[in-house]
């Protein structure tokens, strides 16, 4: 009984912070854009959100008839899936979590590398020579930024002696591995960004640039599944670097633990957000010569340095 | 790379900035007076109206929206009998403004003239006048022009010279 009211509570929590997100970044880049963001509909435009919700359940569902029909159907709910499934294992408390893997990154790691599936099956199941196009350049930047986003959270493996993300957060009692870790978290933050495809890493799905890349085809509910699925992204990667470099729940004890968890969280979804206001685009090729000549060597020298370390200090 | 983080930190200053959103309807924009809204009729300080129906303004309109009749009343006054113009054709230009001699048609700063029919949007001339005297009071086109509406006598006006007696014999 216990587990289900856990499942329900983690499940309740992600959703609604994926679906409020849709109002929190319209308002926080009008802050950041000198403009009011919805401030219409309902109590300060909140309900800008069911507003977005029913106006995307109610268009016209359409699958194209030159498309490949059961991958196309298919593409946006792998995204959704996979993201759902690594919450499962992150700690919102102290015992408040689905369950407590012992390969917990790795679990995190495996369901990123699947999720970039889904933008490859999307893209490629449109039929559409753009949406192929954003499909593929959003697979090449994935790949790359995944190899690095694995690197640079080995440091904090050994430090802490276990994949697990419980045991992550509880090693941290002792201070938070921000401080002996900050390239690690540099490079994690980056790649993380990265596998959102967030600005300024957003080729695959730039406005400007290829209509709207690989959901170019999607309307209705299935693109809503991709707009909410890149919101559970973001909100997956805050929550994980809040695990992992800023001690997840650990917080002094006037307030409950999920409290901060929660506040980091949406510290670095904030952000996130920030860093969509104020940064332009960078050309693909700038992005990928980032990715392998900068993040891919800081990643390793950090791996590196850490075990030098942690070996003379043992 | 510090540019970036640069960028990030000014970004984030224009928190503290104020918005330039202006909340329409419950706070309306500052519009100069000379802003081209919408077109109204005028009278003179005598409460007459200005209007010598002369086509000149529904010649001077580029797409053709004014739609007007001359006619005389009793006093030999010109004054137009129906004066229509059709706003969903109105692309507010002021062309009527400036070729109009009397002053009677202005432009005015009133955007608010939303309709659900587009009959609506045709203006007649009890829609068009007003009571006032518009941009330009203190004006009126017969103390300046050449024809006596009991205003003034011929040739008594500023800048005019009495008419030539043609009967005389003096040069």
């Amino acid at each position: 009984m216990k587990y289900l009211l856990t499942i329900a509570g983690v499940l309740l929590i992600v959703l609604s912070i994926a679906a409020g997100l849709i109002w929190v970044e319209r308002r926080l880049l009008a802050v950041w854009q000198d403009r009011l963001g919805p401030n219409r509909v309902g109590p300060f435009g909140v309900a800008q959100v069911i507003a977005d919700t029913v106006k995307l359940l109610f268009k016209e569902d359409w699958v194209p008839p030159f498309s490949d029909k059961p991958v196309f159907i298919m593409a946006p709910g792998i995204l959704m899936i996979t993201i759902l499934l690594t919450f499962a294992i992150l700690p919102f408390g102290p015992n408040f979590y689905v369950f407590d893997s012992n390969i917990g990154i790795l679990f995190f790691l495996g369901n990123s590398s699947l999720g970039v599936y889904s933008i490859v099956l999307g893209g490629w199941a449109s039929n559409n020579k753009y949406a192929l196009i954003g499909a593929m350049r959003a697979s090449a930047q994935m790949l790359t930024y995944e190899v690095f986003m694995g690197l640079s959270l080995m440091g904090v493996v050994m430090m802490a002696d276990s994949f697990s993300f419980c045991t992550i957060v509880e090693a941290q009692k002792g201070g938070w591995f921000i401080i002996p870790q900050f390239f690690g978290f540099v490079v994690f933050f980056i790649a993380g960004i990265a596998e959102t495809h967030r600005l300024p890493f957003d080729i695959p799905e730039a406005e400007g640039e290829l209509i709207a890349g690989y959901h170019s085809e999607y309307s209705g509910f299935k693109f809503g599944m991709f707009f909410v699925g890149e919101y559970l992204g973001i909100t997956l990667i805050s929550a994980i670097i809040a695990t992992l470099f800023f001690g997840g729940w650990l917080g002094p004890s006037f307030l409950p633990p999920v409290f901060w968890f929660l506040l980091k969280t949406f510290f670095f979804i904030g952000l996130f957000i920030l860093l969509r206001a104020s940064l332009p685009r960078p050309r693909y090729d700038q992005l990928m010569k980032l990715g392998w000549k900068v993040l891919f060597p800081m990643a390793l020298i950090n791996l590196i340095v850490t075990g030098a370390v942690l070996i003379f200090l043992k | 790379m510090f540019s970036i983080l640069r960028s990030i930190w000014l970004t984030f200053l224009h928190i503290f900035h104020k918005t330039e959103t202006v909340e329409y309807p419950e706070v309306k924009p500052y519009l100069a007076p000379r802003y081209r809204g919408r077109i109204v009729l005028t009278r003179d300080a005598e409460k007459n109206e200005r209007c010598v129906a002369c086509y000149l303004c529904a010649a001077a309109c580029p797409v053709d929206c004014i739609s007007l009749q001359a006619a005389e009343d009793e006093s030999g006054r010109r004054y137009p009998e129906f004066f229509r113009i059709n706003f969903s054709r109105c692309i507010f230009c002021g062309f009527c403004e400036e070729a109009c001699p009397t002053y009677a048609i202005q432009l005015i700063p009133d955007f608010e003239m939303a309709e659900y029919d587009r009959q609506n949007m045709v203006y007649e001339k009890k829609h068009l006048l007003i009571s006032g005297e518009g941009k330009y009071p203190g004006y009126n086109f017969y103390k300046n022009a050449g024809v006596d509406m009991g205003v003034k006598g011929k040739g008594t006006g500023e800048n005019e010279e009495m008419p030539v007696d043609v009967k005389g014999i003096m040069p």
